[in-house]
This record gives structure tokens, sequence and C-alpha cells, in this order.
């Protein structure tokens, strides 16, 4: 409500002062009260919803006043730009490295983000898996099966979506690893797969839709947490996840945007807040909503959600994500190389 | 036979037929079956679950903001169409064509770009971003700027019902009452106001759908944050990427229920208008 929003009063107080308090019939204001900006994904909606309200319970303990989490949802490239255009994150919760490392090049966040937290700044990771039809009428059972003539598949958008990145990344890799894979074959494997591709969304919730309430395609490329999150909502007689042979260590990373959180004196509640996503409760929460946890006694509990597979990491196969972006995603690399070829 | 109904007589029936199933089956495909799917993807659980939708505080907030964003931006465009019409309608001056075009010139562009010149100009890395940044001012991402890039959007409303319409009744009305001995306030409120007031009325209207509706421009600068910066139309997105579909489209139906009640007074409207236009022809 808008009674909530007590800061940031500078530009506010001066615009809308007395219409905000008119229009929402506030009453007396307390003090005010303590906030905390998280700018996310996609998907982490009820994962945050769930960590936020554990997080606040044990903050009140020790603190005086309210603290109120604030949540931003949207496509992850498009959130950690905003971030870089002034959106006042504190913290940032995103899909890949490479978004914060965006936000680090802007000078917002230190470079070396990724060694301050446990686990590359992973509290949670995910892997790539396949969505089929109930039954799996197509027989899908590893990548060289989606890369069939034949097959529809759809993923979203490698330009702008940061899931699909994972996808792309994960095919290139599988084909890399097979018996004489080298560059050329990967190439070849991945600009087949893709001409299977029957819509490119751009985000991962989008190509959710399209493949569970649409009913478009044979199998969906998604997030292992995604693809349970649509068994829960489309019903798990409709639909049938896969494990592939292999994939890829998924890392949504977190981070504190310095430049943020030293203007707004956010500063050590954001480094308890993202130390927080390490805790045991929390990472119980996330098992829970399907994300792996970080924590080995937690993944030990929920051993059995989580099937073990072969897991290649961007790191070992790409020489890390700056690289992977140049070579594959920037303006002209391979995916536009060969989204040019699919029309011939 | 007068050539004029031998042309219309050529027609054969079945061509008049096929063109008025045509026309109706277009209208029900773009028009009506999206506003009917509207409400019965709202109520599809039913009328309880419709109803607790609004109860969820983001989903008050967005409401309550989307309304404090057209308080704002409506009046400011009303006077700013106002100004505008009565300096286009009753002077002359140097560069006047200029300005009716520029007047036009958010209808013309795409909403997202009226977002992105605000962030280009206001955001961190923005023309004004170092000196705002300075003073610890923020206006991308807060109410301001979702404000700001609605009054833009939505700046021809007024101003475009009004100038031809003064324009078509001149100033004899105005210089009779300045003879008469009225200054210039009284002149506006006795004689120019209650000459374009249905008009006046009709461009606020439309100026109020547009500004509670309107997506593109405000999903650049709002920075999506629930429950603060999420107009109705941003949080019907949001919503809707969550697989919540039912709270989705309850927010869509009252946003489209807004837009019917503007149509039905604008009708209203429309009729009393047209009298008075047509009475103010014969004088």
């Amino acid at each position: 409500m808008l009674c909530r929003q007590t800061g940031p009063w500078t530009s506010r107080r001066a615009v809308l002062g007395a219409a905000a308090a008119g229009l929402a019939g506030c009453g007396e204001r307390g003090p005010p009260a303590t906030r905390l900006l998280n700018v996310s994904y996609d998907p982490t909606r009820e994962l945050y919803e769930e960590i936020n309200a554990l997080f606040v319970e044990q903050w009140k303990q020790t603190h005086e006043g309210d603290l109120i989490l604030e949540m931003s949802h949207g496509g992850s490239g498009r959130q950690a730009r905003a971030v870089i255009d002034g959106l006042h994150a504190d913290v940032v919760t995103l899909a890949t490295p490479f978004d914060i490392d965006a936000i680090a090049q802007a000078g917002l966040t230190a470079p070396d983000w990724r060694s301050r937290l446990p686990n590359n700044s992973a509290p949670y990771t995910s892997t790539i898996v396949f969505v089929t039809r109930a039954g799996n009428p197509k027989a899908i059972r590893d990548w060289n099966d989606i890369a069939r003539d034949g097959v529809s598949v759809i993923t979203p958008n490698p330009k702008t979506s940061g899931g699909a990145r994972w996808n792309y990344l994960a095919a290139w890799a599988f084909a890399l690893r097979q018996p004489g894979g080298d560059e050329a074959r990967a190439r070849d494997f991945v600009r087949s797969l893709y001409r299977n591709v029957q819509v490119l969304d751009t985000g991962a919730r989008g190509s959710m839709t399209t493949f569970a309430q649409r009913g478009i395609g044979d199998v969906l490329i998604a997030w292992e947490n995604e693809a349970h999150l649509g068994l829960d909502e489309f019903g798990a007689v409709n639909l049938e996840i896969i494990y592939p042979s292999m994939s890829i260590v998924a890392e949504p990373a977190v981070a504190k945007v310095d430049a943020n959180t030293a203007r707004r004196g956010t500063d050590d509640l954001a480094d308890a807040y993202l130390r927080f996503l390490y805790d045991p409760s929390a990472q119980d929460v996330a098992a829970r909503r399907h994300f792996r946890p970080s924590d080995a006694q937690i993944l030990a509990q929920h051993r059995s959600e989580f099937p073990d597979l072969a897991m290649i990491t961007v790191d070992g196969v790409f020489g890390g994500w700056a690289e992977a972006h140049r070579i594959h995603f920037a303006d002209g690399g391979v995916f536009d190389q060969i989204s040019a070829e699919r029309g011939q | 036979m007068s050539g004029r109904s031998s042309v219309a007589r050529r027609d054969p029936p079945w061509f008049a037929g096929a063109l008025i199933v045509l026309a109706v089956f277009y209208f029900v495909l773009v028009l009506f079956l999206p506003l009917v799917t509207v409400f019965l993807e709202a109520l599809r659980k039913g009328f309880t679950e419709y109803r607790v939708s609004f109860d969820d505080p983001d989903a008050i907030a967005a409401i309550q903001l989307t309304l404090l964003v057209a308080v704002i931006a409506v009046p400011l465009n009303t006077v700013f169409g106002l100004a505008a019409a009565w300096a286009v309608a009753k002077f002359e001056f140097w560069g006047k064509s200029a300005l009716v075009t520029l007047i036009d010139l958010p209808f013309s562009i795409s909403p997202v770009i009226s977002g992105l010149v605000f962030v280009l100009l206001y955001g961190a890395n923005g023309w004004f971003g170092p000196f705002l940044d300075e003073h610890n001012i923020q206006v991308i991402f807060t109410v301001t700027g979702l404000v700001l890039a609605t009054t833009l959007v939505t700046l021809p409303f007024v101003a475009r019902e009004l100038i031809p319409l003064m324009q078509a009744q001149g100033t004899d009305e105005e210089a009779a009452a300045a003879t008469l001995g009225a200054g210039p306030w009284r002149t506006f409120f006795l004689v120019t106001l209650p000459n374009i007031r249905w008009a006046l009325m009709y461009g606020v209207l439309l100026c109020t759908a547009r500004a509670m509706g309107e997506f593109g421009a405000v999903a650049v600068v709002s920075g999506l944050i629930r429950g603060e910066t999420a107009t109705m139309p941003l949080y019907i997105e949001i919503l809707y990427n969550e697989y919540n579909s039912v709270a989705a489209f309850a927010m869509a139906s009252l946003l489209a229920l807004f837009a019917l009640i503007t149509l039905a007074v604008k009708t209203a409207l429309e009729a009393q208008f047209a009298d008075e236009l047509a009475a103010q022809r014969i004088r």
C-alpha cells in the first residue's frame, strides 16, 4: 500500500506529498521502516516470498522497527539493465553471473563479487532438463533426440533470456563431449537443434506458458526448478520431466550492489541478507522450491528429488561467462550466425 | 433508371450479406472475444477466488498507484491542453504549426521510446544523472518517473479534442465579451469554457483511460517493484508471468471495467456534444 511507501523521500515528497497522503488516506506514520530491495529474475517469486518471511522474522528478534523486503522480478538481462540505469537495488539475485558482471562493469559492485560469498556466490544452483508431454510420446531421452528431424522444441531466446543461455550452452557441451566431438560438430548440432525450435519466447516463463498452456511443441528445455513448478501448475498427469545423460550446473548468482548500499546505508543489512541465503532454513526453502541447495546436509536430505547426473560448468568448458558470451551470444556471435543460417 | 440506383442494384445480395458476415466475424474475433475472455478467465475458478485476488496488498497498491498517477497526469495535461488549444485557436504566432505537430508527437512515437527518453535523461547514466545523483534525487524507477512517462504519453488527448473546436468557434464571442468590459479570466470562465465543456470532458476521459492503461512507457521506467512501482497493467503482466492467471485476469477485468465505464460516459457525452456542435453551427 502507499502508506508503506516511506522512502526514497527526497523525490517523492516534492512531487506527491499531499496527493499521496490524500489518496491513500494514511494516518500517522511511525518511524520509517528499514527497506531492502532485491532485484531478481522471473522464476524466484515463490522462493523469495518464503525466504524473505524467514529473514524478517529473524531480523526482528534483534532489531527495532519494521523491515520491508521489496522484490522486483523480470527477465534477468532486463533487470541488470535497470540496475545499471539506476534502479536502487541493494542486492541482485539474477539468472546468470554474466548479468551481475555487467553491473560490476558499470562500477556498481566490486569486480571480485563472485569470490565474496561461498560457492561462487551461488547459494542455490539448478540444472537444465527436458519437459515432454505425458508418456513421452516422441521417446526423448537425451540431447540428440531433440535435435532429430520432426521434433518440435520450445526454448527461450538466448539473446534475451538467462535461462535460455544455460540451455544453449548445455546442448553445445553435450555435442562437444560426444565421441569425435569438436567445435564444428557442436556448432552443427546446436544449429540442427535450433532449427527444431518452433517458438523462441523472450523468457523462461513465456516458454513454459507456450509449451504447457498453449500446448505447442514436443519438448521444452527448462530450468529444473521451473520444470517442477510447471508440473505443479499444469498437472503432473500432462507433463513429464526427462533428465538427459548430461547437463550443466546452472548458477543463478547473488551480489550486493555496493554503490547503492553505501548510499542507502544498507550495507550490513544486505550482507546479512545474502549470508542468510546460505542458512540451513533458507537452503531448505530453496530445496523445497526445487533449487539445488549448496548446503551439503540439506542437499542430502532432499537427495531423491535431485537425480544425480553428469554436469559440466561454464568455467570448465567455456572458460567463463565473459568468454561464453563473447563467442556465442554477443552481436554477430555463433547464435546470430546459426540464426541467419536457419533461414537458408 | 438513374445512374446512382443502378450501381446499388448491381451488387448481388450475397455480396452485401458476405460483407456483413465478414464485418461481424471480424468484430467478434478481434474485439468482442478478447473482452469476453478477460472476464471468463477472471471468473474461471469462481467468484470467491476472483474477489480474493483483490485482497492482496500488492494488488491494492497497484490500483492505488494507477489512480495516483492518473490523478496527477490528467490535470497536468488538462491545464496544458487548455493553454495550448487557447493559444493555437485564438492567436496567431510564429511557430504555431510546429507546436501543433509537436503536440501530436506522443501519438506517433512508440511508448517504449517515450519511456526510454526519460531513462536517457534522468537515469543513472543519463544527461542529468550525475546532477540528480549528487543531490540524492531519484526520478527513474520511482513514482515520479511513472508520472513523467504517463504525462508524456497522454499529453495530446485534451489539446487534440479542443483545438479543432476552438478554431471553429473563432474569437468573435471573446471579442464581444472584451468590448463589454469582461477581463480575461471572466471571459474564459463565462464565455470560452461553457463553449468547450463537452469537448474538454471528452478529452479528459480519453486522457484518463490512457493514463490508467499505459504499459509500454511505464514498463521502462518502473523497475517493477511489487507494491511500490507496479501499476495495474504492469502488475497484470507480473501476475501472468507467475502463472497466477486468475489474479492477472481479475486485475485486467477491473482495468477493462474502467475502460468500459469511460466508453459509456464518452458515448453519452458524444450525443450531447454533437447537439451542441450543431447548435453552434446554426448560431
